[in-house]
């Protein structure tokens, strides 16, 4: 027998009850389309948070003080005082594998000018901290090494505060305000960021000398943070490995002692988000796999229901010389046929609803190939797992019983 | 110098029923040369669908020999069974078991396509002129509803034809038509009969529609009762021509 012909026999069974081929596909074609999309949208939001991080500097390391000693009172890293400047210039000295280096201290207080005011978060940053960050200056200048040097009383800032604290249309630049009575001059507006992935404002910003914020405004000799950058995203864990011995012998720890210090990668971060969005994508699959098998049984169901209907005419074709096998394989086409089919079109809707949803919600989509064909392959195996055993009984049927069923 | 086609020696067929043995057939011979138009008759419980199965190839003997065409039926196997059907004997039976919506044309190409020897094309053809034997070539398009039960059991003899059997095996193939469509059945039968030489082995209860034939082989209980031949057999087309022309109202 001609794998052709029963194609053609199959194909023509399939058509002479279109609306309950249709319906037995729906299944199928829920199951694919839900797969795809969910797995697009995991995918899509695996990617948002990735961009979105590596926005902020992909290759930033950031230092944190952090306590060492077990029992007694814990203190807040940011309010401990074992980050040093001299920490910094050691690490400018030793290590080999960055690129930017910025000592950090960041103080929350009230921006006023005029008859204005905002709350906002004052950084204070070194000249290389642009650049870590991957922030950019648009109109004006960043603060240099003298600047620093000499704790000048200038600022940069973000767009939130410019809109918060100037009228319309104003010119920032060149500006006072005063920040915790502080008065400051703005010397140049950065770049718009927008949301962070985790919904906060990165716009909201001032950024000043960090000699200017420790003597000036906080009238403090430590730090709270240093940050770094890694030559490469593949240097990171190296940079890390190598800030971290120079501190520990800076900080004079012996080997027992655990470090008084914390060494984050963004890369870590990155990590750690993508595996729980990835747990989210796992979940949201099996959930849209569970329908794909709901959708296999309901072709064996009408599989086994459609042998029944049919046992005369699986008679008569045994009788003119049909063997089991061609009866076995007709029934498996079929229900081959109808998965295939139905799992293409769940393809078709899967994709549309992906391309649609970025357009309507705003999610993001990502289609990923692997999803399609896995989706297309779990749904042709269904076909043959679940056509097998309705075919198998259509193959062992006598054909005088059979020919003579009413 | 005509060639036997069937053999039968001896043919015996046991069912068990739970643990009683139902004897069906209890040692029945016979043989049908190429060309005989011969019928079997019996009445209910006589063992005629039993011999139908085994002739058919449907079903094997549990004692005696049966042999098709030179082909001992003892020895096949399921698969064996299924193409020697497929390839030696035609089919037509009572309710002429045509697949529904689908195509007179589709509907006798059907043997061919458990045929692998046969390609596409060849197998329309050969489709084609077994509708033009049966004079049904202008409803190849027709499907069985759209056919009456004369026409649907001429679509169904042109299946049984389309892959040239050596014998054409008939299941009470007028006990489902009124007797004028009855008569136009026997009158194709037996011009595939005389014009075409086939073989048919025709199964009926109604001595009536044996009558048509050249021989009778009666069953009773199991055991051949009588085989004769026919001393004066009707012609088919005559005996329609002869219908009173009042039943057509």
């Amino acid at each position: 027998m001609k794998i052709v012909s029963l194609i053609r026999i199959a194909f023509k069974a399939i058509l002479r009850n279109k609306l309950r081929a249709l319906l037995t596909m729906l299944g199928i074609i829920i199951g694919v389309a839900s797969v795809i999309t969910m797995m697009s949208i995991g995918e899509g939001s695996k990617q948002s948070i990735q961009s979105s991080l590596s926005d902020m500097g992909s290759n930033m390391i950031t230092v944190m003080p952090s306590s060492n000693i077990p029992g007694g009172v814990q203190v807040q890293g940011s309010a401990m005082q074992t980050l040093k400047e001299e920490d910094v210039k050691a690490i400018m000295k030793g290590a080999t594998h960055i690129n930017g280096l910025s000592p950090g201290v960041s103080t929350s207080g009230q921006a006023i000018k005029g008859a204005l005011n905002w709350p906002s978060n004052m950084q204070g940053v070194g000249t290389d901290y642009l650049a870590i960050r991957k922030l950019n200056v648009k109109e004006g200048i960043a603060f240099s090494e003298t600047d620093v040097a000499t704790a000048a009383k200038v600022c940069l800032v973000g767009k939130t505060v410019v809109n918060n604290l100037f009228a319309t249309n104003e010119n920032p630049i060149g500006q006072i305000i005063r920040f915790n009575n502080i008065p400051l001059q703005v010397i140049g507006v950065l770049s718009e960021k927008g949301q962070s992935s985790f919904g906060q404002d990165q716009d909201d910003i001032i950024l000043a000398p960090y000699t200017t914020v420790q003597k000036r405004i906080m009238a403090t000799t430590y730090l709270q943070s240093i940050y770094a950058s890694a030559r490469s995203e593949a240097e990171s864990d190296a940079a890390t490995e190598e800030i971290t011995q120079i501190l520990r012998e800076r900080h004079k720890l012996r080997v027992d002692e655990k470090d008084d210090f914390a060494v984050r990668t963004q890369a870590e971060l990155i990590k750690t988000l993508s595996a729980t969005s990835g747990v989210l994508t796992i979940l949201l699959t099996v959930i849209a796999s569970i329908s794909l098998l709901i959708g296999g049984i309901g072709i064996m169901n009408i599989m086994y229901v459609s042998v029944t209907e049919r046992t005369k005419e699986i008679g008569l074709r045994m009788a003119i010389g049909a063997k089991g096998g061609d009866i076995l394989l007709q029934f498996l086409i079929e229900a081959v046929m109808l998965s295939v089919t139905g799992g293409l079109i769940g393809v078709v809707i899967g994709v549309s609803l992906s391309l649609l949803i970025p357009l309507l919600l705003s999610w993001p989509a990502v289609i990923s190939s692997s999803s399609i064909i896995l989706s297309f392959l779990v749904c042709a195996a269904t076909g043959v797992f679940f056509g097998y055993y309705p075919a198998r009984n259509a193959s062992g049927l006598d054909p005088i019983e059979a020919l003579r069923y009413e | 110098m005509s060639q036997i086609i069937l053999q039968v020696a001896d043919l015996k067929r046991e069912f068990v029923m739970g643990t009683e043995i139902v004897r069906a057939l209890k040692g029945v011979s016979f043989d049908v040369m190429q060309g005989e138009f011969v019928t079997i008759m019996g009445s209910s419980g006589s063992g005629k669908t039993t011999m139908l199965n085994i002739l058919g190839c449907l079903d094997k003997p549990t004692g005696g020999s049966y042999h098709l065409d030179g082909v001992d039926i003892r020895s096949l196997d399921r698969d064996e069974l299924a193409g020697l059907r497929n390839t030696k004997i035609g089919f037509v039976f009572q309710s002429y078991n045509l697949l529904p919506r689908t195509s007179a044309l589709e509907n006798v190409e059907l043997p061919l396509l458990y045929n692998p020897k046969i390609n596409a094309r060849e197998s329309r053809e050969r489709a084609m002129h077994a509708l033009e034997m049966v004079k049904l070539a202008d409803r190849r398009d027709h499907t069985p509803s759209q056919l009456s039960g004369g026409q649907q059991q001429r679509v169904a003899i042109a299946r049984a034809l389309v892959n040239e059997p050596v014998m054409i095996l008939a299941d009470e193939a007028t006990g489902n038509l009124d007797t004028r469509t009855s008569f136009e059945i026997m009158s194709l039968m037996q011009e595939l009969n005389t014009v075409q030489g086939k073989t048919i082995v025709f199964v009926t209860h109604e001595p009536d529609i044996a009558a048509f034939s050249s021989r009778t082989i009666t069953l009773r209980d199991g055991r051949l009762q009588k085989d004769s031949v026919t001393n004066n057999m009707r012609i088919a087309s005559v005996a329609l021509a002869n219908m009173p022309q009042t039943e057509d109202y």
